[in-house]
C-alpha cells in the first residue's frame, strides 16, 4: 500500500512525462486543469498511467471528481 | 468583375535539405541532394532503402510535451507556418482573425501516428491507445492546428489530392481571398510518412527509386537512368494575401500570385494520361486566369518526380500548353518527392527564383531521355530574368494544378 507521499511523487512523475509539468510544482491542494495547466485529452493519459502505477482502477465517471492531486490521491490509496 | 490581385507575403519551410527557407534555397542552389540511406533497422527488410529526410528534427525546435501530441506531419506544418508567419511580419501586424484563413493539406495524413497507435491497440490493449489519437491522425489536423496557433476564423480547409495538395492548397488559398472570404491565408502542405508501411505500399506499385546503393543519386528526373521517385518529408507554407491589404501594412511582397488552373485527367488512378492532356489543361487554365500569354512564362518548376512515364508526359503537357521556350527545373532532384507538401514548397522555389533571376538546378540529368525536347538547367543554377514563373503538380487519382507567378 502506498503512502499519500508516495502517491504524489509517482503522480508528479506521470504529469512531468505526460504534461511537462515541474515536479516541484506538484502537490495536493493543486488543481490539475487551473494550477497545472493539464488539458483534458491529456488528463486523460494521466489517469490510465496512474491506474498502471498503482494498481487502482479509476472509473470514468470518477474522473470528473478528481479535481486536484489530493483527490486523486485519496482515491488511489483508498481503492489500490 | 475585376478579381483582387493576390500576392506573397512570407515563406516558410522545413525540407530535406534544410530547416528553414533561406538554407533550403542555399541548398538547391548549390545543387546539393537531400537522399540518403535509410539507416533504421526497419529498412532492411525493404526494397526500398533511401529517402530525403528532414535535414533538422521537430524535436529541435518543438518542446518534447508539445511535440507528443503532435503527428510528424502536423509538427512540420507548425514549423513551416511560424516561420512564414514571422518573414510576413504578420505577428503585430493587428490582423483582423475573422478575416484570416488557412488551407493546408497532406497526401497521406498522420499515417505515423495510425500505425504507432495501432501497434499500440496489439500489444497492449484499447485501453493504452493515445487519447491523442485522432486530433493526430485526422487529415485535417495540420491544418486544424496552424489555424488554432494563429487564431484564424475564416476557415480552416485541407484539401487532398495526393501529390497535387500542396499545390490545390495555394488555389485554394487564391479563391479565398478573391471571393472576399479572407484578407489573408495562410497556405501550404505537409507530409511526414517515412515508415516501413508507406514505402512498402509505393515500392509494390514499382513507383520508387532502387538505386539504394547511391542515395544522392537516385532521384533523376528527365534523365535515361530514373527509375522511380524517392520519398521526402516536410513542409512548406505561403502566406497569401489581398494586394491593397499587404500595400496598406507596407508589407514585402516577393511575388504575385497570379493565377491558378486545376483539372482531373478522367482518365486512370494511378497512371498519368499519356500525352499529358489534363496537365496541358490546366496549364491552359492558369493562363487564361492570370491573363498571360504563352510568351510571357518563362520558367517552369515542373512535377517531375523522376518516374519513367510521368516526367515524359508533362513535357508534353508543357509543350502543347506553352511551347518550347521555358527553361525548365526538376528541383525534386534535390529534395526527394514531398508529395503533399511538393506543391508547395516548389512554389516557394519558383517564388524565389523570380526573385533572385535565378533557376535551380536539376541534379543528375546526366543522360537526358530523347523525349526531353525542351531546355533544362541541368547540374548548375542558371541566371535568368523571370517576369512569370509556373510550377506544376500532379497527384494520384489524375489531380492536376498549375500556378503562375509573376515579379510583383
Amino acid at each position: 500500500m502506498a503512502t499519500r507521499e508516495e502517491v504524489v511523487t509517482g503522480l508528479a512523475e506521470i504529469l512531468e512525462e505526460v504534461a511537462g509539468v515541474n515536479p516541484d510544482d506538484v502537490s495536493e491542494e493543486k488543481s490539475f486543469t487551473e494550477d497545472l495547466d493539464v488539458d483534458s485529452l491529456s488528463m486523460v493519459e494521466v489517469v490510465v498511467a496512474a491506474e498502471e502505477k498503482f494498481g487502482a482502477k479509476i472509473p470514468d465517471d470518477e474522473v470528473q471528481n478528481l479535481k486536484t492531486v489530493g483527490d486523486a490521491v485519496s482515491f488511489i490509496v483508498a481503492n489500490s | 468583375m475585376t478579381k483582387p490581385d493576390v500576392v506573397v507575403t512570407g515563406l516558410g519551410a522545413t525540407t530535406p535539405l534544410g530547416g528553414d527557407v533561406a538554407s533550403t534555397w542555399d541548398a538547391m542552389l548549390a545543387g546539393r541532394s537531400g537522399v540518403s540511406k535509410l539507416t533504421q533497422e526497419w529498412a532492411d527488410q525493404l526494397t526500398v532503402k533511401i529517402a530525403a529526410q528532414l535535414a533538422v528534427e521537430p524535436s529541435e525546435v518543438i518542446d518534447r510535451v508539445r511535440l507528443r501530441k503532435l503527428d510528424r506531419s502536423e509538427a512540420v506544418a507548425l514549423i513551416a507556418a511560424a516561420e512564414a508567419w514571422a518573414d510576413a511580419g504578420l505577428a503585430d501586424a493587428g490582423l483582423d482573425k475573422e478575416r484570416l484563413g488557412v488551407v493546408v493539406g497532406s497526401g497521406i495524413g498522420g499515417a505515423q501516428t495510425l500505425l504507432a497507435q495501432d501497434d499500440i491497440l496489439e500489444a497492449s490493449g484499447a485501453r493504452r491507445v493515445s487519447p491523442h489519437t485522432v486530433p493526430m491522425l485526422m487529415p485535417n489536423g495540420p491544418a486544424a492546428f496552424v489555424g488554432l496557433e494563429y487564431g484564424a476564423q475564416a476557415g480552416v480547409h485541407a484539401p487532398t489530392s495526393a501529390c497535387a495538395t500542396g499545390a490545390e492548397a495555394v488555389a485554394w488559398g487564391l479563391d479565398m481571398i478573391r471571393s472576399g472570404r479572407a484578407d489573408v491565408v495562410i497556405a501550404g502542405g505537409t507530409e511526414a510518412v517515412i515508415h516501413p508501411l508507406p514505402i512498402a505500399g509505393f515500392a509494390s506499385m514499382r513507383a520508387m527509386s532502387t538505386r539504394n546503393d547511391d542515395p544522392e543519386k537516385a532521384s533523376r528526373p528527365w534523365d535515361k537512368g530514373r527509375d522511380g521517385f524517392v520519398l521526402g518529408e516536410g513542409a512548406g507554407i505561403l502566406i497569401l494575401e489581398r494586394a491593397d491589404h499587404a500595400a496598406a501594412r507596407g508589407a514585402r511582397i516577393y511575388a504575385r500570385l497570379a493565377g491558378a488552373g486545376m483539372t482531373s485527367d478522367g482518365y486512370d488512378i494511378v497512371q498519368p494520361h499519356p500525352e499529358g492532356t489534363g496537365a496541358a489543361r490546366a496549364i491552359a487554365k492558369a493562363l487564361r486566369d492570370a491573363d498571360l500569354a504563352k510568351a510571357d512564362v518563362v520558367h517552369v518548376n515542373a512535377h517531375a518526380t523522376s518516374t519513367p512515364v510521368g516526367d515524359i508526359a508533362e513535357i508534353a503537357a508543357l509543350r502543347s500548353a506553352l511551347g518550347d521556350h521555358p527553361v525548365l527545373t526538376a528541383t525534386k532532384s534535390m529534395t526527394g518527392h514531398l508529395l503533399g507538401a511538393a506543391g508547395a514548397l516548389e512554389s516557394i522555389a519558383t517564388i524565389l527564383a523570380i526573385r533572385d533571376s535565378v533557376v535551380p538546378p536539376t541534379i543528375n540529368l546526366d543522360d537526358p531521355d530523347d523525349a526531353l525536347t525542351m531546355d533544362v538547367a541541368a547540374h548548375k543554377a542558371r541566371p535568368l530574368q523571370i517576369a512569370a514563373a509556373l510550377n506544376n503538380s500532379f497527384g494520384f487519382g489524375g489531380h492536376n494544378v498549375a500556378l503562375l507567378f509573376t515579379r510583383p
